[in-house]
């Protein structure tokens, strides 16, 4: 394995977890494989508060995330004064 | 909640509690129609808009449309500066009116509206906060029908928003994910994060916060589910309310706004004397 740049590589290609958020829409990429509840407290998000999304479905808090997964970050929290 | 055959008029937003309301009750077997407010806050609006006829069209669903600029020559931005007042308590105070009139119009057996335990929760906290006690009398998830006000009912206050969140993942519901610019700053959003800090480190409290008011308080502030004054007929267009021109028509007023048609039967409105606590409930 070589390290250039601080980020792994095998074989040419880029080992890290992307993780993709909103409100700003950004992409992040964190060294895999990673735990769920690991790149949340990295990230300073509450568990409550969002939900861990990869290819349409739910990815649960326990998951251990491999180098090359894509996930999407949801926020979960809406907030108007009234109504939905 | 509801009796099989009702027919219920379901408010929808376009976001997730909205939509994962109206597909639960659909699958239920409840027959829904839902209505949405357009209120011309810029593509969010429109996006919202988007998502919810989306929905509907998938599945073949009735879906209404208000436009408030269109049918009433104002929107939320406008009304707010108009008013200078807050443009959630504007929103608010509109999407209250134009449901209510929508549901007592439609003969629905009951307005659902998809506010979760979380909302719910940040209300109590604002409302204690300030012992507003009308409020408080008000804050159940069923208010029966009366006074010139429809039922209405708020079926997923026992889910957090996290769980009608997943369940439209689950699904496959797409929804708006993108928040009312707004909404930054107002007091509901620095509720919710209070009361969620408070959860993380005292997991359940939101739930029993809410349904302990519920099981053991609510009664403190009221006798019967309602309050307190009669509601009048509005004298412009019949809506119920607590002054001779209601809020709305009142709003309509310093917008320079259509005003809204009078009522289709004034059976319908404002025949009864005992108000069944329908104005807001909450403090954004
Ligand atoms: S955040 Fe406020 S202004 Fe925006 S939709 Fe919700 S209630 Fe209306």
């Amino acid at each position: 394995m070589l390290t250039v740049a601080g980020q792994r590589v095998i074989a040419g290609r880029l080992e890290m977890v992307r993780v993709s958020l909103r409100n700003p829409p950004r992409v992040l990429e964190f060294d895999g494989p990673v735990a769920v509840t690991t790149l949340l407290t990295k990230l300073d998000l509450r568990r409550d508060c969002v939900l861990v999304i990869r290819d349409g479905t739910l990815v649960p808090g326990d998951a251990m995330l491999e180098a090359d997964a894509e996930v999407e970050l949801r926020s979960v929290i809406s907030g108007g004064a009234d109504g939905r | 909640m509801f009796s099989p055959g009702d027919r219920i008029l379901v408010a929808v937003s376009g976001g997730k509690d909205s939509l994962a309301l109206w597909d639960i009750l659909l699958e239920l077997g409840y027959d829904v129609d839902g209505l949405f407010v357009n209120l011309g806050i810029g593509d969010y609006s429109s996006d919202s808009g988007h998502f919810a006829w989306k929905f509907a069209e998938a599945r073949g669903l009735k879906l209404r449309t208000i436009d408030l600029r269109s049918e009433f020559n104002f929107d939320i931005p406008a009304g707010s500066r108009a008013a200078r007042r807050a443009p959630c308590s504007v929103c608010g105070l509109s999407k209250r009116h134009l449901f209510d009139d929508a549901a007592l119009r439609g003969n629905y057996n009951a307005l659902a509206t998809g506010h979760n335990l979380d909302d719910e929760a940040a209300v109590l906290l604002g409302n204690v906060l300030r012992w507003e006690h009308e409020y408080l009398g008000r804050q159940r998830p069923v208010l029966q029908a009366g006074g010139g006000f429809p039922k209405k009912v708020k079926p997923l206050v026992r889910l957090a928003e996290r769980e009608t969140a997943a369940y439209c993942v689950l699904r496959g519901i797409e929804y708006m994910l993108e928040e009312c610019p707004l909404a930054e700053g107002n007091r509901h959003l620095a509720y919710k994060e209070a009361l969620n800090g408070i959860e993380d480190r005292s997991p359940g409290v939101k739930h029993s916060f809410y349904f302990g008011f519920q099981d053991r308080s609510l009664p403190l502030f009221t006798n019967d589910g309602g309050p307190t004054t009669k509601p009048i007929s509005c004298e412009r267009c019949g809506a119920s309310g607590n002054g001779q021109v209601c809020a709305f028509c009142r709003l309509l007023e310093r917008t320079g706004g259509n005003l809204p048609s009078p009522p289709a039967s004034v059976n319908i409105r404002g025949t009864k004397s005992v108000a069944n606590g329908h104005g807001g409930n909450r403090h954004g």
